[in-house]
């Protein structure tokens, strides 16, 4: 029987198999410990490692960060969690002016190998997390030289993504997607996006960054996902299908560094390109990725890049609403229809 | 002023000398070619402060850590950082601690300790403790001091970094430099209390006041707080009242006369930390007025040296811009 892991089963391997392996590995953050992650990814490490390595934290974002760097400047390599991205704006300073500047304004001197965990996006239709508990900010932290940028999209990629993470020795913004812990708890969840729950080895493995995944080949228009829209995207590709548009599904998985190559390659297949992104549509990574597919791809492009985000509005509570604010299928769909025919 | 030059030994007063002159003349150099035009960028001086670095430091071994503040050049030097190759960062030369990408702000020698300065107001304080954290789980004796301003203590940072270093009782001294000002603004119209040592009540550490402006003094309280901290007793406040005689930065319009009285300058500068260290020294019979004079001309020697080196070196080439931003991407 194929072994398989959720989304959260496989970050806490990943987590357990890096402490395991490397003493030097701690995680830090706000009920982390003996709750075990508010999400449940960090289950059963307090048992196995002992409080020293596995530290609840005081509600001070700032001080999480600021002792990860420290930490790591004293040969560590911590693994900070901020148990949303909503608070990540407390700890704002310690990430872009200290985390990501620390190499280059004192030279290559020092390094910081810290991982930063943060569940982002919103939970339609599991659960309503309004404005405060259902953002998406990745796209600030790509604005930010010095970081690097990841967003796995399966528990495949997760646990490999956040191997390589820990063992990198630059300062990594590693970003789940809080839907994806969902689709054991529901059902119907799963049912619709079948790929949230999949095949995870055992042993360890590492993905290296800035190698964007083709989770499906197609030929007439290429969508460029992440996280949450991947799946959806997926969806979006098998539907089409019926109707004879051969959809091309590629995740960058890491954002930070991007792998522009890929991303050229598919649009010069296709000739079409959506970009699926659950960030605020202004300013924005699929504003970004088009700006990429334009300056180097003009000539390949048969229509307008489409940007599929989410509305500029902050996230609104009530579930009517929220499904809006959101981008999903049916946005995905639009947008090709008005590229493909 | 304390007078307790008999506690110790010749080595470690006229090393305390030393920093402290060392320190000096380095920033006199540094305010020199400031006028001159040939430092690109800000530079905040030490000079006033000496004592705190240098007593302070005298108790470190090389491998305990310090961070370091915007006006963080006395610390550097206290630690023993090699003043050719802050001299040469000071002026953008590839030469320089960071190869000109850092300037007076960001510095680091990790080789002695010195885990950085930071541009930002009370952000060290929470590195320090993250470096508290590393050799709390080491297990080594090593210990982190922490120097900041009084200005931060009225940051964010401060708070949650007390808490926590407290709670997890982390080898970690957190030394306040009070100077009386967060730039222009005086601590009587900042800060809800006169003395910053008693926040340390909040936390349930040790919270010292010391005259900043005694080498001794300081020398003598951080030594109990290190001695704390090595036996994993946890971290210390201790706030040093000083003064700076410069402005904030150089080119602060009349020294910082714009926020300070000409007869409050004038007091604190009868409190020179190094006038009255060397007439202590004299008096002691611990260095004739001859020994001084040439540990003066060494320093100022040394100091000349690397002014010498800095204009000497290269500037950085264009293409290094993209260096070091990632260790690899």
């Amino acid at each position: 029987m194929v072994r398989e892991l959720d989304f959260a089963g496989a970050i806490n391997e990943a987590l357990r198999q890096e402490m395991a392996r490397d003493e030097t590995v701690i995680v830090l953050g706000e009920d982390i410990g003996v709750f075990g992650g508010i999400f449940g990814c960090t289950k059963g490490l307090l048992e196995e490692f002992g409080e020293k390595r596995v530290r609840d934290t005081p509600i001070s974002e700032s001080a999480i960060i600021g002792a990860a760097i420290g930490a790591a400047l004293g040969g560590l390599r911590p693994v900070a969690e901020i148990e949303f991205m909503d608070f990540i704006g407390l700890a704002m300073d310690q990430i872009f002016n200290q985390l990501a500047k620390i190499r280059y304004m004192f030279s290559g001197s020092m390094k910081t190998p810290v991982v930063i965990r943060t569940p982002c996006g919103s939970r339609y239709p599991a659960t309503s997390g309004a404005a405060q508990h259902s953002q998406c900010l990745e796209a600030w932290f790509m604005h930010v030289p010095g970081l690097k940028v990841v967003m796995p999209s399966t528990p495949y990629d997760a646990k490999g993504l956040l191997i390589n993470a820990i063992r990198d020795d630059d300062p990594v913004l590693f970003i789940e997607h809080k839907l994806l812990y969902y689709a054991r708890r529901m059902p119907t969840l799963r049912e619709k996006y079948p790929s949230m729950i999949c095949h995870v080895p055992e042993e360890e493995y590492a993905i290296p960054f800035g190698q964007a995944d083709i989770k499906r080949e197609g030929r007439d228009v290429t969508i460029v996902a992440t996280m949450m829209m991947v799946h959806k995207a997926l969806n979006v590709a098998n539907d089409l299908a019926k109707q004879g548009i051969d959809v091309e599904v590629i995740d960058p998985r890491t954002l930070i560094p991007l792998d522009k190559q890929a991303i050229i390659d598919s649009v010069k297949k296709t000739g079409r390109v959506v970009i699926a992104s659950e960030d605020c549509k202004t300013g924005g990574v699929a504003s970004e990725i088009a700006s990429v597919v334009m300056e180097v791809a003009f000539d390949y492009l048969d229509a307008p890049i489409q940007r599929v985000s989410a509305l500029d509005v902050p996230i609104p509570y009530s579930p009517i609403l929220e499904g809006v604010a959101i981008p999903q299928e049916k946005n995905i769909i639009d947008a090709i229809k008005r590229i493909v025919g | 002023m304390s007078n307790k030059t008999q506690d110790l030994t010749k080595e470690t007063l006229v090393d305390l000398y030393i920093k402290m002159v060392k320190i000096r003349k380095f920033e006199e150099a540094a305010a020199e070619l400031w006028g001159e035009g040939l430092i690109p960028g800000l530079v905040h001086l030490y000079i006033g402060e000496e004592a705190v670095a240098a007593g302070a430091c005298a108790n470190l071994r090389k491998n305990d850590y310090i961070t370091s503040t915007h006006r963080g050049h006395g610390h550097l030097i206290a630690k023993g950082g090699d003043v050719k190759k802050m001299m040469a960062e000071l002026l953008g030369r590839r030469t320089g601690y960071s190869k000109g990408k850092g300037g007076s702000m960001h510095m680091c020698a990790p080789e002695i300790g010195v885990m950085g300065c930071s541009g930002i107001v009370g952000a060290g304080i929470l590195i320090a403790t993250g470096l508290g954290l590393a050799v709390e789980l080491k297990q080594t004796d090593q210990v982190v001091l922490c120097f900041f301003g009084d200005g931060a203590t009225n940051t964010g940072a401060f708070h949650e970094g007390m808490n926590m270093a407290a709670l997890w009782k982390l080898p970690v001294i957190y030394v306040c430099e009070n100077n009386l000002y967060a730039i222009s603004v005086s601590t009587s119209r900042s800060t809800s209390i006169k003395n910053i040592a008693e926040r340390a009540t909040a936390y349930g550490i040790p919270g010292v006041i010391v005259d900043g402006m005694d080498v001794l003094a300081v020398y003598e309280a951080v030594k109990k707080a290190v001695n704390r901290a090595r036996r994993h007793e946890g971290p210390t406040l201790i706030e040093c009242k000083t003064y700076r005689f410069r402005g904030h930065f150089e080119g602060d319009p009349k020294r910082g006369g714009i926020y300070r009285s000409e007869a409050e300058m004038m007091e604190w500068e009868k409190k020179c930390p190094i006038k009255n260290f060397k007439a202590k020294l004299i008096e002691n019979g611990v260095l004739t007025e001859a020994e001084i004079e040439e540990i003066e001309r060494k320093c100022a020697e040394e100091i000349q040296e690397a002014v010498k080196f800095a204009k000497d070196s290269p500037y950085p080439s264009p293409e290094e811009v993209l260096e070091d931003v990632f260790i690899s991407l």
